[in-house]
């Protein structure tokens, strides 16, 4: 993308030239800097004691908000429920997203159909998305209820109970956004040079051979950018989580976004919440950085050809 | 199915096709299944086992666009519609807002290599995964400063978060596949810079900018948690006003049911319409499906 070297397009004159570009991209930037005074106010927010019940006790702690989460039980609840949280459904996600891309790979028109109906769920608010589930797996008139009540089950209480609560986001964040990894793989697929698989067809090369050893590798830009992708959005995963337990039942799916929700309205500690989420920061920080590397090389692959 | 010829094709055709009818059930029954419930009154719904041998019914729908609701409690006002007029103000005014912030600036990207440009391009995308609470909660206690809680202005502003680095990102895209070489020509003829832009280029990734606002649009009317701590109950779009409506109307199971179908028909049928360029908006411009 940058070293596509583009003529320059003469502008005004000299001076409007170097201005230009300036004049015309600044507007947007400073619209989104004043949302990033925030950032440092949270920085800031983190380093204090600072609760709205008890203003009084306001004051300077430097780190140990930070350095109490080493002994804090319920920070490392946090992360290791989001961590499983965030491992189930990408990995799960990405199975599925990958066998449906593969199940639709040809050009027909049943196979277009479905990939412009398997659409619907990712376009569907995620907040909504756990609405209508929770609908469906009301104990009372519930469809899912009453279809697993039919093999047997009865006492499966889907959401509602810290068992199976997590199974229950999992399995609602997998109908949002598989759709998204097969659409983004399915692209991919689609787009992938025929002649290796045309060469593979004539020497007569096991399907599983071709899979591992030609499909695969030439996918893999595509794969690990809807994953990486994935990973920094499920990380940070609210609206399904909120909408549909608030984070509950007991602390049983406090992700970091919804404890620090809870953190700064429920217990009002502005400092502990902004403390969590400056930990998530630093760990999209990290993970957006890789990602945005693959991102550009598969941009560039895109947009490099003309 | 047994038609489909392929590298896949040892797999045996009904055995695709019973994946491939899994798979539209697991995607496609949910919707279906609140939609037909939309149309039900309670008692059909509370039926068990479930049918699909019902009376529809409008019912829900007018209560819903009436704003009064028959509880067993008795009537109880809830303005679902304006819940459904906020998502529609504050979606279109933050794309249109998006766009003209966004096109200017994507075009300076795509065609001016300046000092500073590719990291103003770059701060800008890495909005998009920044976690969204980091910023809000302290802004929550900024906007109470600077009187803009619960007002469509400071909610259009953050909506920005959204909308910008989507739009400039694809519509990069679109004035860097097209050649300067049509401006060129045309400022060669005399024409001001301004007129070459609005002219040549504009019309030119016209198709892209088109996308780019739908997407963002829809990106905008699905948002729960911006509006979630920002706004009180008279600013909120759908999918906080959904929620809230699910804990008033209790045990109206249709009449939730058919404030979900309205507040899920505009993204999907807009999604339907722009499902050419959902690849491309979906990985930011990396992708073109």
């Amino acid at each position: 993308m940058s070293d596509t070297a583009l003529p320059s397009t003469p502008a005004a004159g000299p001076r409007g030239a170097r201005l230009l570009p300036y004049v015309l991209s600044l507007p947007a930037l400073l619209v989104c800097i004043g949302i990033l005074v925030p950032f440092f106010t949270a920085a800031y927010y983190s380093l204090q004691r600072y609760k709205l019940s008890m203003p009084q006790r306001r004051g300077f702690i430097w780190f140990d908000q930070y350095l109490n989460f080493a002994t804090d039980s319920d920070f490392w609840h946090t992360v290791y429920v989001s961590l499983v949280y965030t491992v189930a459904t990408v990995v799960l996600e990405l199975l599925l997203g990958l066998g449906i891309a593969l199940l639709l790979r040809e050009r027909s028109r049943l196979n277009n159909a479905a990939s412009v109906a398997l659409l619907l769920p990712l376009m569907t608010a995620p907040a909504i998305a756990a609405l209508m589930w929770k609908l469906m797996t009301n104990p009372g008139f519930g469809v899912l209820s009453w279809v697993i009540a039919q093999f047997g089950v009865t006492d499966f209480k889907w959401a509602s109970s810290p068992a199976t609560a997590m199974f229950t986001v999992v399995l609602v964040d997998m109908w949002v956004y598989t759709p998204f990894i097969m659409i983004l793989l399915l692209a991919g697929l689609r787009s992938l040079p025929t002649q290796p698989f045309e060469a593979a067809k004539l020497d007569g090369v096991p399907a599983y051979f071709v899979f591992f050893r030609i499909t695969l590798p030439m996918l893999m830009p595509y794969i690990v950018t809807a994953t990486l992708f994935r990973l920094l959005d499920s990380i940070q995963q609210f609206d399904i989580v909120y909408a549909m337990t608030q984070g509950g039942p007991g602390d049983s799916l406090l992700l970091f976004q919804v404890s620090a929700y809870l953190d700064f309205f429920q217990y009002t500690n502005v400092g502990r919440s902004a403390a969590l989420m400056m930990i998530l920061w630093a760990i999209t920080y990290a993970l957006s950085n890789v990602f945005i590397k693959q991102w550009l090389k598969l941009r560039e692959r895109t947009h490099g050809a003309h | 199915m047994a038609r489909i010829e392929g590298q896949n094709s040892r797999l045996p055709g009904i055995l695709r096709g019973v994946a491939l009818a899994a798979v539209l059930v697991f995607f496609l029954f949910p919707i279906l299944w609140i939609f037909l419930m939309s149309f039900q009154t309670n008692e059909t719904i509370l039926r068990i086992p479930p049918s699909l041998a019902f009376t529809p019914t409008l019912i829900n729908y007018t209560s819903l666009i009436s704003g009064h609701l028959q509880t067993s409690a008795g009537s109880l006002d809830l303005p679902f519609m304006h819940n459904l007029f906020n998502s529609v103000l504050l979606s279109s005014v933050s794309v249109i807002v998006a766009l003209i912030l966004g096109v200017p600036a994507a075009y300076a990207f795509a065609r001016f290599r300046f000092r500073l440009g590719e990291d103003i391009a770059f701060t800008l995308l890495s909005f998009r995964f920044a976690p969204p609470l980091l910023v809000l909660l302290p802004l929550s206690l900024y906007f109470k400063d600077l009187g803009l809680s619960n007002t469509y202005t400071g909610l259009i502003w953050v909506y920005q978060l959204i909308c910008l680095p989507l739009i400039l990102w694809i519509v990069r895209g679109y004035f860097e596949d097209a050649s300067p070489d049509i401006e060129y020509a045309y400022r060669v003829d005399g024409h001001s810079w301004w007129r070459a832009f609005t002219r040549i280029a504009i019309p030119l990734a016209g198709p892209g900018i088109a996308a780019a606002g739908l997407l963002a649009f829809i990106f905008a009317w699905n948002n729960f948690v911006f509006a979630l701590i920002l706004a009180s109950a008279d600013k909120q779009p759908v999918t906080v006003g959904a929620l809230a409506f699910v804990t008033a109307s209790g045990i109206q199971y249709g009449q939730i049911a058919a404030a979900i179908v309205l507040s899920i028909m505009p993204t999907l049928a807009l999604a339907l319409y722009a499902q050419r360029w959902l690849v491309e908006g979906l990985s930011l411009g990396a992708v073109k499906g």
